[in-house]
């Protein structure tokens, strides 16, 4: 009786983490990979412990040739998308205009619309106007679908914030132009920092788009998706290991701020949302 | 403090009343402001009171520049300011949850409008502001590591640091708890009189309209009810919302035929009463006769009802005792009830449901005020507090 | 962290009253800001899928080198879905199947974040998340070295006779399957933790207060309030897990070849143009198809 009603009250959580068991099972492989002495150059099993990896992560330069390349492209991609996203996001909650459900389905649209046909589209069209594939049209593809991401990060963020702010600093004496430097933007940076870190992980991370349009640019993705055919580098996992470890600190960093200022900072009627959340 | 004051009138000088000329404002086809016109003093402690949605905000938006009016004007001493952006004008508001800056500590938020203008040295100005709303230490920390009430001094004091001309203060207390609103009500009533600035408060709580305000108007859809000194208001309605909202009446449906001396004569319910004609909003026609509740005694019998008094018979319906008072609901002939409360001064004894009493009042104490033809007896029904209990 | 700007439903209009009208002189400015980012997705996005409908009607007897005439050649669609219907069939199959398994394991663990975790809720997050820090691909490669012959769990199953002495998991449909659910289910999880989170709990004590059993909470108060958030979680699963190839090339072997590698062989390798081009097409027109029929079905127009 006592076991059964436990179990009633338990059993989900226990799914969930054998759910979560499924999730990050990979992750762990691919960091005991990175520390793996492959038998030969087309085994994925675990043969042999070595740190020679780590210690010589470019030893195959191809590799890191193409990391670096993803780099590039992520923060060239990254900037221009937060710029062009980040106005559209204003003009949709700060301005009434005619056309919006128009906007909003052509932001709407290339979340919903699937890589593969975007990827081949874009071929399709860089072909017929005789444009030479390489860096340059990954980066406009990339542009393309970090745009719509970028525009629902800030909107959302802008929506949630207190006009009265604003308005508060207009009735203090700032004019428009210090109004948004002083108060607006710095309200904003969140979102926009959070839109951008979006946009960057993916376009780092983009295989399919990329692969349609990259002509003999190679990325790291694609640069994982030739060498599956060849034998995979040990140091693949490297990378793939410390880019975990360098997302999960970013996030344990921003948690970190994110809790501070939480507690020394944003919400602007914090009682109001204390009391809307806890069932007194 | 003395310094302050005088720098203010000091610069104020050119100053002078602030006044709205036919202000109107229209949400597409809703009104929200209707021709309004008012003086306030320069000065003066001005309450805006009304109901929620009556549009209160709105006229202090249109004050502040933050609402464009649909039509009419702000004339601060002769200048029209209506058309001003809102950061050319002379008035600061205190909003009404504060819009305190989340980003910045409380010594930026206070510092914020002086910084805008180009003053460079601050911070003798703002530590002075701070110690007047006695936040002296709390110039590093951020707003939201503030209780309510400091948020609430925070933003008074990041307003009145301008100096403006007018300080608008938009339902400042609402968001505090009865003990803190009855201590900023006495803080906030000190600091206009040592600053020496005309503020409009927006209130919808009439008895913190006032206790603090010098004069008070009532709004209601838009409009003005009736504007003037709170104890004048209280003791003689204009209108019979008015008798309503600043604390209760009893209203009864009565016929008046108009009077050629002191008195004015009416007839209510089949029985006749009369109301000095200083007290009269109307005279003719369909009235309504008033008498405040704690106006109305009960008696037990009528030979009881002192000389002069004028008297209802009734039964007592329900009793309820409150502490300072007891409530009572006096059931009359005709069916309408009316309310009286009677201290518990431990004079007279307390009265039983079901009693037959007699309801009586000096005439002095009534008003008549206008009917729209048809509308009924208008009596306070017994679960509204009284003022000067706590609400 | 794609998921979590995913969500279509969480964004509409901003809360509270609408924006003031501006002066006259700011009744540019919104067009101005739209300009830039609106022409990139027209230019990048929209044109080009005009593009690819032109592309898919050229004449498919010439190449790229010759050049293409658009002849309006219907006749590649029956010819592309003749040639390539179980590849087609595949790609809907599997998608389907994965979309089921992520659903089982999905909706408890979405619910035991959002209702279950407490002080953990947040931790439980970034486990869901996480996955996603890391490359696409690594990720993928990781499962071939799990499912992997000489792999414990092969070895595992072979000891309980789950699998044959030289059965394999690898190269075989369930791999595909298996891993097109890892690497989109948390695109399932997060819409769904987010509006099984705004579930107020009071309503399930009130339901059970009010004699409901366990499983008619579920199915009377949890499932219905959860809805919007299933809904956006099995499109945002099922419209890439369809298009995916990468799991597919991977993890199976051409037998188990998706749509997406028969297009991406077509472009990249045959350089069939038309082709390629119809049966992108068809992939999207499909997919709509399965997406708005879904909708309608689950009567939320909403979400879109
Ligand atoms: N920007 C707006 N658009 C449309 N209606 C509004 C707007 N602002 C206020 N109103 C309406 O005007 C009326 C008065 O509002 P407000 O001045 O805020 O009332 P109060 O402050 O007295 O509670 C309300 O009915 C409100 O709904
Ligand atoms: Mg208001």
């Amino acid at each position: 009786m006592k076991f059964s009603r436990w179990l009633a009250d338990h059993w989900v959580m226990g799914v969930a983490l054998l759910v979560l068991g499924y999730l990050s099972l990979p992750i762990l492989v691919v960091a005991a990979l990175s520390f793996n002495r492959p038998s030969s150059r087309l085994s994925y099993d675990f043969n042999e412990f070595t740190l020679d990896n780590w210690r010589q992560p470019c030893a195959t330069s191809d590799m890191c040739d193409a990391v670096l390349r993803s780099v590039q492209i992520g923060f060239i991609a990254t900037v221009v998308a937060t710029v062009l996203g980040t106005l559209m996001a204003f003009a949709l909650v700060r301005h009434r205009f005619t056309g919006r459900s128009g906007i909003n389905l052509l932001i709407f649209l290339p979340m919903a619309t699937p890589e593969l046909v975007m990827g081949t589209s874009l071929l399709a069209l860089f072909v017929s106007a005789g444009v030479p594939q390489g860096f340059w049209t990954v980066v406009i593809a990339h542009v393309m679908f970090c745009v719509s991401f970028v525009v629902v990060t800030v909107k959302a963020r802008l929506a949630g914030m207190d006009r009265r702010l604003e308005e508060a600093a207009a009735d203090l004496y700032a004019s428009p132009w210090q109004t948004f430097r002083l108060v607006t933007l710095p309200l904003v940076l969140p979102g926009i920092v959070a839109a951008a870190l979006l946009a960057f992980s993916l376009s780092f991370d983009d295989f399919i788009i990329t692969n349609f349009n990259a002509g003999t640019t190679v990325t790291f993705p694609m640069y994982v998706w030739g060498a599956a055919q060849r034998g995979i580098p040990p140091q693949v996992n490297v990378i793939g290991t410390a880019m975990f470890v360098i997302a999960l600190l970013l996030v344990g960093l921003t948690s970190l701020r994110g809790r501070r200022s939480r507690r020394a900072g944003l919400p602007v009627a914090p009682a109001a949302g204390r009391r809307a959340k806890s069932p007194t | 403090m003395t310094g302050m004051s005088a720098k203010t009138t000091g610069r104020a000088a050119p100053a002078g009343d602030l006044r709205l000329v036919n202000l109107t404002k229209r949400f597409g086809i809703f009104t929200a402001v209707d021709d309004l016109s008012l003086t306030i003093p320069q000065g003066s402690f001005f309450a805006l009171l009304g109901a929620s949605g009556c549009g209160k905000t709105t006229t202090l938006r249109m004050i502040a520049g933050l609402e464009q009016p649909t039509s009419g004007q702000v004339l601060l001493g002769d200048r029209d300011i209506a058309r001003l952006r809102p950061y050319k004008r002379p008035v600061n508001t205190v909003f009404q949850s504060y819009a305190l800056f989340p980003h910045l500590n409380i010594f930026e938020n206070v510092a914020f409008g002086l910084r805008r203008r180009g003053i460079r040295s601050v911070d003798d100005e703002v530590l002075r502001m701070l110690a007047l709303v006695q936040l002296d230490d709390f110039g590093h920390r951020r707003p939201a590591q503030l209780s309510g009430g400091q948020q609430q001094r925070v933003a008074l004091a990041r307003a009145l640091i301008n100096q403006p001309q007018v300080l608008l203060l938009d339902e400042p207390l609402g968001a505090l708890d009865l003990k803190l609103r009855r201590q900023m009500q006495i803080e906030l009533k000190r600091i206009q009189t040592e600053v020496g600035i005309t503020f409009v408060h927006v209130t919808h709580d009439q008895e913190e309209a006032m206790t603090m305000a010098d004069t008070v108007a009532v709004m209601n859809a838009g409009r003005i009810e009736q504007l003037g000194a709170p104890a004048d208001m209280y003791e003689y309605p204009a209108t019979a919302f008015v008798a309503n909202f600043l604390g209760q009446s009893n209203l009864l449906a009565a016929e008046a035929a108009g009077g050629s001396g002191s008195e004015v004569p009416v007839t209510a319910h089949g029985a006749r009463f009369s109301v000095p004609a200083g007290r009269a909003r109307a005279d003719r026609g369909e009235v309504y006769l008033g008498v405040r509740p704690e106006k109305l005694h009960l008696a037990d019998s009528a030979d009881q009802v002192p000389a002069g008094h004028q008297h209802v018979t009734g039964v007592v319906s329900d009793a309820s005792y409150v502490g300072v008072s007891t409530q009572y609901l006096v059931r009359t002939g005709w069916g309408s009830e009316l309310s009286a409360f009677a201290a518990n001064s431990g004079l007279g004894g307390r009265l039983p449901v079901g009693a037959a009493v007699v309801a009586h009042w000096d005439p002095r104490h009534a008003f008549l005020l206008p009917r729209a033809p048809g509308q009924d007896d208008r009596t306070a029904g017994l679960l509204d507090e009284p003022v000067g209990a706590s609400s | 962290m794609t998921a979590l700007a995913h969500v279509p439903t969480s964004t509409g209009q901003p809360a509270g009253p609408p924006p003031p009208p501006r002066h006259d002189r700011h009744r540019l400015l919104p067009y101005l800001l739209l300009l830039p980012g609106a022409a990139w997705l027209l230019l990048f996005f929209a044109v080009p899928l005009f593009q690819l409908a032109a592309a898919s009607l050229y004449d498919p007897t010439g190449s790229l080198s010759t050049g293409y005439a658009l002849t309006w050649a219907f006749g590649n669609y029956p010819d592309v879905l003749q040639a390539y219907w179980p590849q087609f069939a595949r790609s809907f199959g599997y998608a389907g199947i994965a979309l089921l398994l992520a659903l089982l394991m999905g909706y408890p663990l979405a619910y035991a974040i959002a209702q279950k975790a407490g002080r953990w809720k947040n931790l439980l997050l970034v486990c869901v998340v996480a996955p996603m820090f890391t490359s696409f691909l690594v990720r993928t490669l990781a499962w071939k070295t799990i499912l992997s012959d000489n792999g414990w769990l092969v070895g595992l199953l072979r000891d309980v006779h789950l699998l044959g002495p030289d059965g394999r998991l690898l190269a075989t449909p369930v791999a595909v399957v298996l891993g097109l659910t890892y690497n989109f289910l948390p695109f399932l999880v997060l819409p769904l933790y987010a509006s099984l989170e705004r579930l107020d709990y009071r309503l399930l004590e009130a339901a059970s207060d009010l004699y409901a059993s366990p499983v008619q909470i579920f199915r009377k108060v949890t499932l219905p309030l959860s809805m919007p958030g299933l809904i956006a979680g099995t499109l945002l699963f099922f419209i890439p897990a369809t298009g995916d190839y990468i799991n597919a090339e991977l993890l199976g072997t051409p037998n188990e070849y998706m749509i997406g590698n028969v297009i991406d062989s077509a472009f990249l390798v045959r350089l069939d143009y038309p082709q390629g081009a119809a049966l992108s097409f068809l992939l999207m027109a499909a997919i709509l198809a399965v997406v708005f029929g879904y909708l309608r079905r689950a009567g939320t127009e909403e979400v879109l």
